[in-house]
């Protein structure tokens, strides 16, 4: 059962591999909270939509991968942007805890929605099984590299979007000084529609990635919940490349942990990492500038 | 019925506990705690394992109080310094990791199967109507001293800078309070009253599993305080009431969807639940009996 040292290289690179995936949702918590201020626990319930999206659009239709992962994008996306307008966005007045524990209220309503639909039973994607390919002694499987390509390019194209499109440059404006952004004339409201979109979509998709290496169920976003938050608070809570660096280091630690701990204390690591960087290191690796 | 009516009497009381203690933490103190299922569940599982060894009950239920304190102190100690959604993040961090101790340690839990056979007082002896009267006697003796012990807590000096710390943190430091350790203070005694809520249900039902303590107690909990009036005690007994009454009712309304499965009944229970927290959030943020401010 346990890994032993000659695994150390095979289990780092799993752990860079379920990083990359991680990093997606991650990016989409950490978003959302530089730029409104709170977090949002409903990450977990649009990553399930996202992976049930993606599940329907490639078994039910039978789309291939591709744009399979587009329309869980696009569908966790344009729940995120209803559901924080009409849930979210009018209890933030009322303060951090407020819009905090309504998160988490929304996280559970939506999941149970989910489960209304489909029931409790796991479901699978319908891909190809493949065989693995090995090299210098260790063990990828294409579908593996072809989820880390998928979001490898998510995270470069938002990279992108945020650098160089006038909306990127005002939604970082929002992040780093919301008075400043409205004198110049930055419509808040609009910023906040467009980060729900891009942060939830992210999160939806990367509850299909994660999805696509097991089964899925209304509770897939849960499980990954603290990984998620986890990536996010060791690189910076509010930090967009603190949360791609805290992902990459979650997911090794997380095999690595395989060397003593079994296999289901996966979820604890990520509590012990939160743990561990708010006591040494409060601000995460990167600190808490948005980028 | 009469029966059953006690029954519920037993798990609003124990609801009302666990409202009670939350309400300090977060009502009087504003320190959020998404994790009290998890302190709910230290607390029933030290007085299992410990009464299961021969230890008396009442030891165990005190000793299931003091697990939980420490557990608090514990978590206020590492979040104590920042802001409150880092609590948010570590309290759901806590009990997820309880629940995933309790299921995987067979040794000492068995794992998701739970601990059977809890003892309860003169549970053998008594008939199961005069037990659940019994019962429902020492949880309301429970809930009395408590409350009286909260309703002193609010109005003394402590429960003062508590609402000063929770208004502003900056103005009670300035005023020479040791703000650290205050909220420790408050999120240990919190904490406590939850595991000792926790020590009372094990005893009440024999049986503890890691499914008692998911996330939805949490909501459970955080509905009935925010039903009743957060930052009131009185407002937090008549909520929990409210949500068991509410929660009851729902199993008379399942027969009455005859087409959906199980699943689809709990999911439709769970929607109700989260739903409602989010209108009441909305219409009602005072609760039926919001908070008075004293001078």
């Amino acid at each position: 059962m346990a890994a032993s040292l000659a695994d150390v290289p095979q289990l780092v690179l799993n752990g860079l591999m379920s990083g990359a995936i991680l990093a997606v949702p991650a990016i989409g918590l950490t978003a959302i909270y530089a730029v409104l201020r709170f977090p949002n626990f409903a990450v977990a319930a649009h990553a399930t939509i996202g992976a049930f999206a993606g599940y329907l659009a490639n078994t039910t239709l039978g789309w291939p991968l591709v744009p399979s992962a587009l329309l869980a994008f696009l569908a966790a996306g344009v729940v995120g942007v209803v559901s924080d307008w009409v849930v979210l966005r009018p209890l933030r007045p009322a303060g951090l805890i407020t819009a905090t524990i309504a998160s988490v209220a929304l996280m559970i309503a939506l999941e149970n929605l989910v489960r209304l639909g489909s029931g409790n039973a796991l479901r699978d994607y319908d891909l190809p099984i493949l065989r693995d390919w090995r090299f210098a002694g260790v063990r990828v499987g294409p579908q593996q590299v072809e989820d880390l390509a998928i979001a490898a390019v998510a995270v470069a194209v938002l990279f992108g979007f945020l650098r160089f499109t006038r909306i990127g440059k005002a939604m970082r404006a929002v992040a780093d000084n919301p008075m400043l952004a409205a004198i110049k004339g930055i419509d808040a409201d609009m910023i906040a529609v467009l980060v729900n979109f891009v942060a939830m979509g992210l999160a939806g998709l990367g509850g299909m990635l994660i999805g696509l290496d097991t089964s899925i169920d209304p509770l897939t976003g849960f499980r990954a919940l603290l990984a998620v938050f986890a990536a996010a608070v060791v690189g910076g809570l509010g930090s967009i490349p603190g949360a791609v660096v805290g992902a990459l280091s979650v997911g090794v630690a997380e095999e690595l942990s395989l060397l003593i701990l079994p296999p289901d204390y996966r979820t604890v690591v990520g509590f012990l990492a939160i743990l561990l960087v708010l006591t040494l290191r409060p601000r995460g690796i990167l600190g808490a500038r948005a980028y | 019925m009469e029966n059953y009516l006690v029954a519920m009497g037993v798990t609003a009381g124990i609801y009302a506990l666990m409202a009670l203690g939350v309400n300090l933490t977060w009502g009087m103190a504003g320190m959020v705690n998404l994790g009290l299922a998890g302190f709910f569940a230290v607390g029933g599982y030290a007085t299992a394992l410990m009464t299961k060894a021969g230890v008396a009950i009442p030891v165990g239920v005190a000793a299931g109080a003091v697990v939980a304190t420490c557990a608090g102190a514990g978590v206020a100690l590492v979040t104590a310094r920042l802001r409150a959604d880092y609590l948010a993040i570590v309290t759901l961090g806590f009990s997820e990791s309880v629940r995933i101790v309790a299921s995987n340690e067979l040794w000492l839990t068995n794992g998701s199967d739970g601990i059977a056979g809890i003892p309860g007082p003169w549970r053998g002896t008594l008939s199961p109507g005069a037990f659940n009267l019994l019962f429902l006697a020492i949880v309301l003796l429970v809930l009395g001293a408590v409350v009286s012990m909260m309703q002193r807590l609010a109005t003394a000096p402590f429960g003062r800078v508590l609402r000063a710390l929770r208004d502003d943190e900056d103005v009670a430091a300035v005023a020479g309070k040791p703000v650290l350790l205050f909220k420790l203070k408050a999120f240990a005694i919190g904490a406590g009253v939850l595991g000792l809520a926790g020590a009372l249900y094990a005893h009440y039902t024999s049986y503890i599993a890691p499914d008692i303590f998911a996330p939805l107690l949490t909501i459970n909990i955080v509905l009935a305080l925010v039903l009743g009036g957060v930052g009131n005690n009185m407002g937090a007994i008549a909520g929990a009431v409210i949500l068991v009454a509410l929660l009851e009712g729902t199993r008379f309304a399942a027969p009455l969807l005859p087409f959906l499965s199980a699943a689809q009944i709990a999911a439709m229970r769970e929607l109700l639940i989260s739903g409602l927290l989010l209108v009441i959030l909305r219409v009602l943020p005072g609760g039926i009996v919001p908070e008075r401010i004293s001078r």
